[in-house]
């Protein structure tokens, strides 16, 4: 593949001089950290509750207030330059004891780094962790798939709204565990419930108020709207 | 890539006037005679400017769109201005059913989320297990695995090339590619007994030994794809509807693009040289010799021209593979998380013991967790795993690449013409099963 | 949309009565259909991988008249739904068989849209048959491409045995809230739970 010469491509690990290769027999417990767990400690000093490295990867586990700040620092500072967001999920554990657990996984490609990020939400408090979308754009969409699984909100997102389930989807957070595995409503409940939907008015007040398509619409649809019922996906 | 513009000249001999009677070209004022006095400019036609846009709603069924995607696009004319996805159509509780099921029972499973790439997953699924269990596999195993897994890129980008090709209006290609298709259905088939949804990994191993002679097939296998492949690129790469159709569409830029999370030949089409493979290897590829391509411009024909030199240096890795490829077990002799051979059970009290316990409970690995990415076709694909210490896990994640390159179609397509968001949704390769898990 | 109101008991057809030349324009007609089911392929996951390798070269559909597949459901004669449907998905489904007019049927290929396949949880429909009505099922995770096809062959068979005398197979019905047919969700529900209407958790463990 011949690379036109005016361009010159960004190359992951051009800040690192060590070569890669496949990490062999990691120790469960107490392998060497990310070099960036000791910098945010530095940094943000009691922000930071507890640093682990479980099977080679290192776990920060840090203050939801402060995430933002956070975030921004570690995309920001020139010796840390976590520039991809690979994934934001969430951690329900069987004991409900324990609390809810936000993970985001960060990778530095100018020095092949992988870091997890973790909060952790105390069940019975409202589930709100900050989010990152203004550092990473990635975290767009993987933070409503957090929301709609999990009900967890992320304060500053542009658009939290359910991604996976319909907007109206009335059983709950699915990946909750609470939420039984075949859900909450009876087959015959949730069918009827998913047919009662029209296939054809199935938009949002912002999509609607293109074309000024909201004459269009069925005559039920326009009743439904105009009491407040939202009905986009 | 030069293309040659015609620009032809044409002389309107009629009064230049359209059907509706507004004046097309620039009136020619002539004399009784017939000679040219004046060029008069045409009245300017007035814009409508109280022209709606127009809500097109593409989706959920449609051809083109890869699956069950549903685009809302707000057109003005035929140019986009806003595009706004809705997926979930194809949402099926992957995650949630890994909470039910035992590590071995999960692979199934990972078959079915990106479909186009079941060995792939299949592979990368069982790497996380292993890493959460703390075993190793033998070298046999590693060298197949890579086997498997530039297979199942292959099989993928012939689909995507296939499926891209109809969109934009080719057929052939298709048929070329799922023929080749069948070729790999057949190796598959031959290993596992199934074509598509393979589950060719367990925990600790492979589902089987490949049989006798498998090797010789895929060594001619590399030997006949890369000529299909050569085919296909002679009639596409210069053929100028294919150029016209794809440069210049979907451009996104290097920062944008790591920022959007893009990863895979979406991320290197646009010059981030990041492959997983290289970056972060796993089954020992930093012993392979082969190249990663990167694009330079970000476009749809970039990233075309990745993913088919991606093929190409699949089947690099595929004959190393095939030199190397070692005899021995092809699964580890841990059997607390591979089964002992049957004949033991029935004489050896501990074997037996291990049969009942991985039979009933499942194999337990200790508490933790961990997150392995794999490169797929489609990007970089993870599977975050974290165990309680019981043979369930307690949440299985997948993270889905196609699902946060998709994120970022809004971005591309505005300004595009309708045609164009086809075209640039095509390049992405996404999947919506694994979309939608 | 022209659907009558449910009659339930269809003609029975005397087959002793019926005339040489009707027996003739029968199989003049159902030959013809059968022929060139013009598939309108709602392919959603892995089988639908599996539907376009059998719409292939290797497996090709074009011998049986199916190799114009018909995206638009105006112009289709068979649904063949390729994949797992989930409920978010359902409403479409239903609306896509309503477009399509009459004659036409329906291929549920594979496990997932026969019932619901290993998907046994909150998001999946547990067959397509609780949706529209279904001809043939075809049964596979995916299903070969033989199988396919052979679900294809016999539904030439059962298009084959049609008569055009019977127009009871030609009529739709909707779900009529206000009809003797429509039984509420609460009383499927009693009535299902000795079969274990999947709404019990605690069944086997899983």
């Amino acid at each position: 593949m011949t690379q036109r010469a005016s361009f010159t491509p960004v190359v992951a690990g051009s800040a690192s001089s060590e070569s890669p290769a496949t990490p062999k027999a990691p120790a469960r417990r107490g392998g060497p950290p990310n070099p960036s767990a000791d910098a945010l400690r530095q940094r943000f000093g009691a922000a930071v509750r507890r640093v682990d490295v479980v099977w080679g990867e290192t776990t920060v586990i840090v203050d939801g207030a402060r995430l933002g700040e956070i975030a921004a620092w570690l995309h920001d500072d020139p010796a840390q330059r976590y520039d991809l967001l690979a994934d934001v999920t969430a951690v329900e554990f069987r004991d409900s004891e324990l609390p809810l657990e936000v993970v985001w996984h960060i990778r530095s490609l100018p020095f092949r780094r992988f870091l997890r990020l973790k909060v952790l939400l105390e069940k019975g408090r409202p589930l709100e962790v900050p989010s990152v979308w203004a550092t990473w754009k990635s975290a767009d969409w993987l933070e409503r798939e957090c929301y709609d699984m999990f009900g967890i909100r992320f304060a500053g997102h542009p658009d939290l709204r359910r991604i996976l389930m319909w907007e109206q989807y009335k059983e709950g957070y699915p990946l909750r565990k609470d939420f039984p595995l075949r859900g909450r409503f009876s087959r015959s409940e949730q069918l009827r419930q998913a047919l009662a939907a029209n296939p054809e008015a199935r938009y949002s007040m912002d999509e609607l108020s293109i074309a000024q398509a909201f004459e269009d619409l069925p005559d039920d649809m326009r009743q439904r709207l105009s009491t407040g019922e939202k009905t986009g996906e | 890539m030069a293309t040659t513009k015609r620009t032809v000249d044409v002389q309107l001999s009629t009064s230049g006037v359209d059907a509706q009677g507004r004046p097309q070209r620039t009136p020619l004022v002539t004399d009784q005679s017939g000679n040219l006095l004046t060029m008069e400019a045409p009245p300017a036609i007035e814009p409508d400017l109280q022209a709606d846009h127009m809500l097109i709603n593409i989706g959920p069924q449609h051809p083109a769109t890869h699956g069950v995607l549903r685009l809302v696009l707000e057109l003005d004319g035929e140019t986009v201005v806003r595009c706004i996805p809705h997926v979930g159509y194809l949402h099926c509780g992957f995650e949630k059913i890994g909470e039910y099921r035992q590590y071995n029972q999960i692979i199934p499973w990972t078959d079915r989320e990106d479909y186009l790439n079941s060995p792939g997953n299949n592979v990368a699924f069982a790497l996380g297990a292993e890493r959460l269990f703390g075993i190793a596999i033998t070298e046999r195993c590693t060298v197949l695995r890579v086997m498997t897994c530039e297979l199942s890129r292959i099989m993928s980008h012939l689909v995507w090339l296939g499926t891209t090709c109809i969109d934009i209006g080719a057929f052939t290609p298709f048929l070329w590619a799922f023929y080749q298709r069948e070729a790999i259905y057949k190796l598959l088939e031959d290993w596992v007994g199934a074509r598509l949804t393979v589950t060719t990994t367990r925990v600790g191993g492979m589902a089987a030994d490949v049989p006798d002679g498998w090797v010789d097939q895929l060594r001619h296998f590399t030997k006949t794809f890369p000529k299909t492949l050569a085919e296909i690129d002679k009639v596409v790469t210069r053929n100028g509807i294919w150029v016209g159709r794809t440069i210049g569409l979907g451009v996104m830029s290097a920062d944008e693009a790591v920022n959007y999370g893009l990863t895979g030949p979406m991320l290197r089409a646009s010059g981030v040289a990041y492959d997983v493979r290289k970056d972060f290897p796993y089954l020992d590829y930093e012993t392979y010799d082969f190249d990663v391509p990167v694009g330079t411009n970000g476009d749809v024909y970039d990233r075309y021209l990745v993913r088919m030199e991606e093929m190409r240096q699949s089947i690099r890795i595929l004959e190393q593979a095939i030199a190397r490829f070692p005899d021995g077990p092809v699964n580890t002799d841990d059997h607390r998380v591979v089964l002992p051979p049957k004949s033991k059970a029935t004489s050896d009290m501990e074997s037996m013991i291990h049969h009942f316990k991985q039979v009933m409970e499942g194999p337990r690995p200790p508490i933790g967790e961990c997150y392995v990415a794999v490169e797929s076709p489609k990007g970089e694909k993870g599977y975050y795993m974290v165990s309680d210490g019981t043979s369930k896990p307690v949440r299985w994640r997948i993270r889905p690449p196609s699902f946060v390159n998709l994120s970022a179609i809004p971005k591309m397509v505005e300004g595009h013409l309708l045609s164009d968001v086809i075209a640039i949704n095509a390049s992405i390769d996404i999947v919506m099963g694994e979309i939608d898990r | 949309m022209g659907l009558s109101r449910a009659e339930p008991t269809p003609q029975v057809i005397q087959s002793g009565n019926e005339p040489w030349i009707a027996t003739r324009l029968d199989f003049l007609v159902n030959w013809g259909r059968a022929n060139s089911l013009w598939p309108m392929p709602f392919g959603t996951a892995c089988c639908a991988i599996e539907f376009m390798a059998t719409a292939a070269s290797k497996y090709d559909l074009a011998r049986f008249g199916m190799e114009r597949m018909s995206f638009s459901p105006r112009q289709a004669d068979v649904l063949i739904c390729a994949g797992r449907v989930p409920f978010k998905l359902a409403p479409v489904l239903r609306r896509i068989w309503q477009q399509m007019p009459q004659p036409k049927w329906a291929i549920s290929m594979g496990a997932c849209a026969s019932s619901g396949g290993m998907f046994d949880n909150y998001a999946v429909v547990q067959g397509i048959d609780t949706i529209i009505p279904v001809d043939v099922y075809v049964p596979g995770c995916p299903p070969r491409p033989e199988g396919l096809i052979y679900g294809i062959m016999l539904l030439q068979k059962k298009v084959m045995g049609e008569r055009m005398k019977d127009s009871s197979i030609r009529r739709e019905m909707e779900p009529d809230p206000t009809s003797q047919l429509y039984i509420p969700p609460s009383q499927i529900d009693e009535l299902s739970e000795p079969f274990g209407n999947s709404v019990h958790q605690t069944r086997s463990g899983l």
